[in-house]
């Protein structure tokens, strides 16, 4: 068993530097004619930009993909900076320019990775997954019969903050770093799952297909893990699934085909305001544009927000969405798992998160605002502001840094629910609900508890839950997203997530802490 | 200022200040020479384990003890000075107080074993037992094998830890089979099985007679009395019970047996002298319960009775029916009113017993055999309400009335399969009658309405 959990590794850790080892193989060399179709495609009028990369880089041989994309990149920032100098407003190019550098790369690319997609794909994905397995399954024997077995995550340099998670964290920064903002350096892995996205979509994949197509496979994958370590929780066993579902139906197949068929590319489950960009002019113009399917697509969006939500989290609490259904939250159940022990429980932590979080909220409703009122008044500016420039703003800080630099960067030494505790804007607004008004609670069981912590330990939203727990207190906050860990860690059968009635959710059980005196005195008193 | 000192910062002492404080402005001082902040003993193993880190055991940040103006004070306390109301200390400082409180807590019991003092012999009770085994056990190269002495709670505890890190364990207990002093035999056993199957080496009717020693003075290896047989080891774990930390007051005017006595108002003989937790023993045991309970959440509500009492609210201990918890590997078990092993069974008392087939799963049912009055539940592997059971015990609900709504009384996670059909089945065969399972209705739940 040993030896094949060390099989496994090997092998995960031989892919992983093959993966490496991609960014930098193939040639890439931008001929004139796929240069020339690109300048009329895009009706790109800047002489300067054109005459540039004709001398410098159309028609030389590129070794790797990085300079090709910083010397498009430069071109067209030198040409836009001497535009922008003679004012000559109308050959500009207002593409953002690794998005433009991007697109000329993606059709650029030659030799082995190109030539060999499947095989490649079969070498990088098919190993990792077959190594990943072989490294995950024998837990089975070797983690002893089904139950709680967090042994030795406080002594793991993975788990417990030591080289291995920085280097993780590293690791996932800067993936994020470049699938935001320089996607042509990972060209090569976008390249391998062009065959699957050509299948489900008839287009070659971009790299958010490539990130879908990923987020999928290794969320299948940390699920595999989840349902050998809790196999013996049917919670965590149907939320996993229902997770894995929606994350592989809802987020990646469904809007591929929907492209297929000419549809708008949407998420069926993806709610505002998480869906930060649904009333935002293009997505809107694109949906009105798209006939009845486009107008069900809007009406459904605002349901899902206004009322599928609400009502969805007065019955069940919001972690019907956050452990349940999101994307967001699927990942974090499964490849944050290990992660969950991070998350800070101190009250400074509960201070910053309840500020953040709920101005995140506020930003996100103001720039939704500003954008309903200037897509109605067609205004592209409010009160002097460009509402542009807003979305830009949340678009960089929120919907990319927070949301996946940090979000998931984070994982390895904040814990794996960053984004959902301090930024999620969905997250906030189903908390106010589920705070105040919500059948959810998680109940404690009288006077049972032993104040051990194993609960807030593996808390990944940093909730104190001994806090309450020791009261004899039910646990009601905001935050929880009912992933139903406390109540599995609990070793005294403490603590279980439940829906019942409003009436004496929140209060203590005074009595049941095994003390009886002066009830009618203790009952008085309150 | 009233001046409350409180010797000991486990969970009675602790209670008892936080509860003062609510109630009052007075200076709270709470003594101890095992840690600075209060901890959560039954946490330790998970720090050994690496479920946790020691922080994570305890319970209030570091800043909550200032902010609710308690004084920590570290120092071992040598002597009561009742008389002059003086502590005096083990570097001869005195702390004047006007009330004292006395939650000391437990040691470990050691019966005067040849060898029991080596290094490398231990227990499971204070952080200092918790550094010791990191020491003498921190891996399966340096500690080969462990014995542990003792079949309670805290034996199959540090079992647990050990095997936890690959080191054979050999586990010496005196019973015949696993803690059946407490136990029904039908639950003994299956805890027997349960050890048993995560690879513990259970050495049933067991008696240690001598830890033999290294010349540099750890332990080399143990002997068994009834077999003679030598163990080599590392490491001995001594887990034969806990007594009344109290030798610090054997030269006071504070009287005591095998704890400090005290009264129901958990007064000693010293007026504004307190004791409670593990170290106090009623004068007159409550009916139903020892004079001496080592439990947590005893010790808790002594702390908030006696805190009521010192606030000018004189206040009875009153702990209500008994109820405990405790895992065994991967069982757990919860108990609610009283189910006595056949060896204490009393006369009137009569067990209805279903067990899974797998073996890790079982519930007893204790009743009076005439009344048919239900007087407690063993669960093992199902969690069970405590509201739910308090509430029936208080009611003098029937056996056929508990089996009915077990629904209700339920507390395993959503979606857990549940086995009260097959429960009630058995119970109709043995009976010959033919009760019905109630379905689970939250009126029930959640009010106090029968």
């Amino acid at each position: 068993m040993k030896t094949i959990r060390t099989l496994g590794l090997g092998l995960l850790l031989a892919v992983f530097a093959l993966f490496i080892n991609l960014l930098f193989m193939g040639n890439y060399k931008l001929s004139s004619a796929t240069f020339d179709l690109y300048i009329i495609q895009n009706n790109i009028s800047s002489e300067v930009f054109i005459k540039d990369l004709k001398n410098t880089t159309v028609d030389n041989d590129f070794s790797t993909p990085f300079y090709l994309a910083n010397s498009i990149a430069e071109a067209v920032e030198s040409a836009n900076t001497y535009h922008r100098e003679n004012k000559e407003w109308n050959q500009v190019i207002w593409a953002k320019p690794h998005s433009l550098a991007y697109k000329i790369v993606k059709s650029s690319g030659q030799g082995i990775v190109v030539q060999n997609k499947f095989l490649i794909w079969l070498l990088s994905f098919g190993l990792a997954i077959i190594g990943a397995l072989l490294f995950m399954l024998p837990a089975i024997r070797l983690k002893g019969p089904a139950g709680i077995k967090n042994n030795h995550i406080y002594h793991s340099n993975a788990t417990n903050r030591g080289w291995i998670a920085w280097f993780v964290f590293a690791f996932l920064i800067l993936f994020y770093l470049v699938l935001y903002f320089r996607p042509s350096y990972m060209i090569n892995w976008i390249y391998i799952v062009d065959p699957i996205s050509e299948f489900l979509s008839g287009n070659p994949a971009s790299q958010w297909f490539l990130y879908g197509f990923l987020y999928c496979v290794i969320m299948t994958l940390m699920a595999v893990r989840m349902y050998i370590k809790y196999r013996h929780n049917n919670y965590q066993i149907l939320r996993t699934t229902s997770v894995l579902f929606f994350q592989i139906v809802f987020a990646f197949l469904i809007p591929e085909i929907l492209v297929r068929f000419e549809k708008p590319w949407y998420d069926f489950k993806n709610a505002f305001p998480l869906d930060y960009d649904f009333f935002f002019r293009w997505n809107l113009n694109e949906l009105l544009e798209s006939g009845g399917f486009g107008l069900f697509i809007l009406v459904w969006g605002i349901v899902l927000s206004l009322v599928v939500v609400p009502v969805m989290v007065y019955f069940f609490g919001k972690r019907w969405y956050c452990s349940w259904v999101c994307g967001c939250g699927g990942l974090a159940e499964t490849l944050g798992d290990p992660y969950r022990q991070l998350s800070s429980k101190s009250l400074f932590s509960w201070k910053v998160e309840r500020w953040l979080v709920h101005g995140v909220l506020v930003f996100a409703l103001l720039m939704t605002g500003l954008t309903l009122y200037g897509y109605f008044s067609e205004a592209y500016e409010v009160f002097g502001i460009k509402v542009q420039t807003i979305q830009d703003i949340y678009g960089f800080l929120i919907g990319s840094i927070f949301a996946g630099v940090i979000g998931t960067g984070f994982y390895p030494i904040f814990g794996n629910r960053v984004w959902c505790r301090f930024g999620c804007p969905l997250a906030a607004y189903m908390g106010v609900i589920q705070r105040f008004k919500s059948r959810f609670r998680i109940t404690t069981n009288g006077g049972q508890c032993i104040s051990c912590g194993n609960c807030s330990t593996y808390c990944e939203q940093g909730i104190d839950v001994r806090a309450y727990a020791q009261k004899g207190e039910n646990i009601i906050r905001a935050s929880c997203v009912g992933c139903g860990i406390c109540s599995a860690v609990c070793p005294r059968g403490v603590l279980k997530l439940e829906n019942g009635p409003e009436q004496g959710r929140i209060g203590s059980n005074a009595v049941l802490l095994g003390n009886e005196m002066n009830l009618l005195d203790q009952l008085h008193d309150k | 200022m009233e001046h409350i000192a409180i010797i000991g910062n486990g969970i009675s002492g602790i209670t008892a200040a936080r509860h003062i404080r609510k109630r009052s402005n007075k200076k709270i001082t709470v003594i101890s020479s095992e840690t600075d902040y209060f901890f959560s003993r039954t946490a330790l193993m998970y720090v050994y384990m690496g479920h946790m880190k020691f922080k994570h055991t305890q319970p209030y940040e570091n800043w909550f003890w200032k902010k609710n103006d308690i004084t920590l004070k570290k120092g071992y306390v040598k002597q009561i000075d009742t008389a002059q109301k003086n502590l005096i200390f083990s570097n001869g400082e005195r702390l004047y107080f006007d009330k004292l409180i006395i939650a000391t807590g437990s040691k470990p019991n050691k019966f005067g074993w040849p060898g029991q003092d080596l290094k490398g012999v231990v227990s499971l009770y204070h952080k200092q037992d918790l550094d010791a085994i990191e020491a003498y056990a921190p891996n399966n190269s340096v500690c080969k094998r462990a014995v542990i002495v003792g079949g309670g709670l805290i034996g199959v505890e540090l079992a647990e830890m050990l095997h936890s890190r690959h080191i054979p364990v050999t586990f010496l207990v005196r019973e015949e089979s696993y803690w059946n002093s407490i136990l029904p035999s039908g639950e003994s056993k299956m805890i027997t099985h349960e050890i048993i199957k995560n690879g513990i080496d259970l050495r049933l009717g067991s008696n240690l007679k001598q830890i033999n020693s290294n010349e540099d003075g750890t332990v080399k290896s143990i002997v068994i009395a009834e077999t003679g047989e030598e163990i080599e080891c590392n490491i001995v774990g001594l887990t034969v019970g806990v007594s009344p930390n109290i030798g610090f007051l054997k030269h006071s005017t504070i009287e005591t047996n095998r704890g400090v006595l005290v009264n129901r108002n958990l007064e000693t003989n010293i007026k504004d002298i307190y004791a409670i937790g593990d170290c106090a023993e009623q004068r007159i045991a409550l009916e139903d319960r020892k004079p001496i309970e080592a439990v947590w959440y005893t010790g808790r509500i002594m702390g908030e009775t006696v805190a009521q009492t010192i606030c000018n609210k004189e206040t009875l201990y009153t702990p209500g029916h008994w109820f405990n918890s405790a895992k065994f590997f991967d069982i757990e078990y919860q108990t609610y009113g009283r189910v006595n092993s056949e060896k204490y069974v009393k006369p009137n008392e009569s067990h209805f017993h279903w067990m899974h087939p797998d073996q890790t799963k079982c519930l007893t049912f204790a009743f009076d055999k005439h009344t048919h009055t239900f007087l407690g539940i063993n669960a093992f592997g199902i969690r069970m309400r405590h509201e739910i059971f308090n509430r029936w015990l208080d009611q003098n609900k029937t056996i056929d009335y508990v089996l009915e709504h077990l629904e209700i009384a339920h507390f395993d996670p959503e979606f857990y399969k549940t086995y009260y059909p097959e429960v009630l089945k058995k119970y109709n065969v043995e009976t010959n009658k033919t009760l019905k399972l109630k379905s689970k209705s939250w009126s029930q739940l959640f009010t106090l309405k029968s």
